[in-house]
């Protein structure tokens, strides 16, 4: 049962750090603000939730499961949110000279 | 060299590269940008170190409020076109460089330089936890071993506000700080200052609940509702409160009057200033607690408002 | 199972500072406003990491935190950045 764990672990951070890759190869490479912000908030925001399904099966109470669920849930609420109000102040400054 | 080591050296070389590259940017939103993302990566060097309280005030104040607090004095710099005049002479930054360094090469050798084992109170401070009934040691040693040093920090910054205030122009001599922010009631920012508020305030109740036993306390949890109150108000759904509120200042002086008041207490029924009696140790501590995080709240908030710009009338 | 996450800490780290590079040099505030983003995902991560690997329980009451403080910082920035700026004295009624 254990193993069976550690191997659920292994694969969940496994692809969280390579969504991680992937959004800063799109945070690097992409040619625009608005596609840049694209890369990191997508891409981070489900790497950062692959780890902690990663790390959930390490947690050693319901209570800290609990609380790093509830780390992800503020994250994907803050980035959806806050990655809108960067997106339209860069798209005043981008049309402002 | 093992993994371990491996990483908190990548870890110090990632810190110190932001570090060096805050000082040498050119902008002033650029810096504070770099002091923010610097703050909220000593916190993880805390972690690392075991420090975890440290930690959560480094990324409550030194990544939040302290960037928050140098943006609104570099946008009003910037709003004023003095920014560009204000460029000290290459005398006076050199002797500043030199003097930073000096004060870094002194820290690291008192701090590679010590004796080992190095002289600590700590396990003095750990043995003696069960004097209050609290599980951590950095609450106890706050509240109970040196709660004079923590009473007289909370007046500290109560006399910082004072401060701020002062800075009034006369025709608005305590009216409400700072301009009034405006949103589109059904936009996103206002969204978030709606579903975001409700849920920092459980964790800084909790934070503050869980400092008797784990790590936090009650000004981490008390920054935390600073910033979600800020939250608010930047939003547009509330306004800074009027620095002549009779409201506001008793919620000011509700931590220090708290914590003064048991302490004179302890005068008449313990065994001095402040001693708490063995068997209430622990309740008057989490009321101090309570009262001091509400003020360091409204404190810390009204700090970051900056002074009264206009006139009280609503 | 310890390395395993350590060897994960330090990639996300990596990921990191190199988002970090790009976006702190990046010419205009916008780009710059990203930088409390990246460490909100990536920092958290690493965090969570290294409390596993260390045996910090106690590191998901920072990363609480951390979340919570960068999103502030971040609406702080883009309030506070050159175009947040000129929406507040034009006074235009935007989203935020």
């Amino acid at each position: 049962m254990s193993f069976l764990l550690d191997v659920a672990t292994i694969v969940c951070v496994s692809t969280g750090a390579f969504f991680f890759l992937a959004g800063t190869v799109g945070l690097i490479r992409f040619p625009d603000t608005l596609t840049r912000l694209h890369a990191l908030t997508k891409a981070d925001n489900l790497g950062l939730g692959l780890v902690v399904l990663g790390l959930l099966p390490q947690s050693e109470s319901l209570r800290s499961g609990l609380k790093l669920i509830c780390v992800w849930l503020l994250t994907l609420l803050a980035g959806a949110t806050v990655s809108q109000l960067i997106a339209r102040a860069a798209r005043r400054e981008g049309s402002s000279p | 060299m093992n993994i371990a080591l491996a990483l908190e050296t990548a870890l110090a070389l990632v810190v110190l590269g932001v570090a060096v590259w805050t000082i040498a940017a050119r902008e002033t939103y650029a810096a504070v940008v770099g002091f923010v993302a610097y703050g909220l990566l000593l916190a993880l060097i805390w972690v690392r170190l075991d420090a975890v309280d440290v930690a959560l005030t480094e990324a409550a104040i030194g990544g939040g409020l302290g960037g928050v607090l140098l943006l609104g004095a570099a946008a009003r710099l910037r709003a004023a076109g003095t920014a560009a005049l204000e460029r000290p002479s290459v005398g006076v930054r050199l002797g500043v460089a030199a003097l930073s360094v000096a004060v870094a090469l002194a820290l690291a050798a008192g701090v590679l330089l010590l004796p080992d084992p190095a002289p600590t109170l700590a396990p003095a401070a750990a043995e003696n936890a069960a004097a209050t009934g609290l599980g951590n040691p950095v609450t106890n040693v706050l509240m109970a071993f040196r709660a004079m040093d923590t009473l007289l920090e909370k007046v500290v910054l109560l006399l910082a506000l004072v401060g701020v205030w002062s800075l009034a122009p006369d025709g608005v001599w305590g009216g409400r700080p700072g301009p009034r922010h405006q949103a589109d009631p059904r936009g996103v920012l206002a969204f978030l200052a709606r579903l975001l508020p409700p849920v920092g305030i459980v964790i800084g109740i909790y934070v503050l609940w869980t400092g008797a036993n784990h790590p936090g306390g009650a000004f981490q949890g008390g920054t935390i509702l600073a910033a979600m109150w800020l939250l608010v108000i930047m939003a547009g759904l509330a306004d800074t409160p009027p620095a002549s509120s009779r409201r506001v200042r008793l919620v000011l002086i509700a931590g220090p009057a708290v914590f003064l008041s048991v302490g004179l207490a302890g005068l008449w029924l313990g065994d001095g200033f402040l001693t708490y009696p063995a068997a209430y140790a622990k309740p008057l501590i989490v009321g101090i607690e309570v009262a001091m995080t509400l003020t360091i709240a409204a404190t810390l908030g009204l700090l970051l408002a900056g002074a009264p710009e206009r006139s009280a009338a609503p | 199972m310890a390395e395993f996450l350590t060897g994960a800490l330090g990639f996300i780290l990596a990921m990191l500072a190199l988002g970090l590079v790009r976006i702190l040099r990046g010419p205009g505030d916008a780009d710059r406003m990203m930088a409390a983003q990246l460490i909100g995902t990536g920092g958290i991560a690493c965090l969570l990491l290294l409390g596993a690997v260390t045996g910090v329980p106690a590191a998901v009451d920072v990363a609480l935190t951390l979340a919570l403080l960068a999103t502030f910082a971040s609406i702080a920035f883009v309030k506070k950045g050159s175009a947040g700026l000129d929406a507040e004295r034009s006074n235009t009624t935007e989203g935020g």
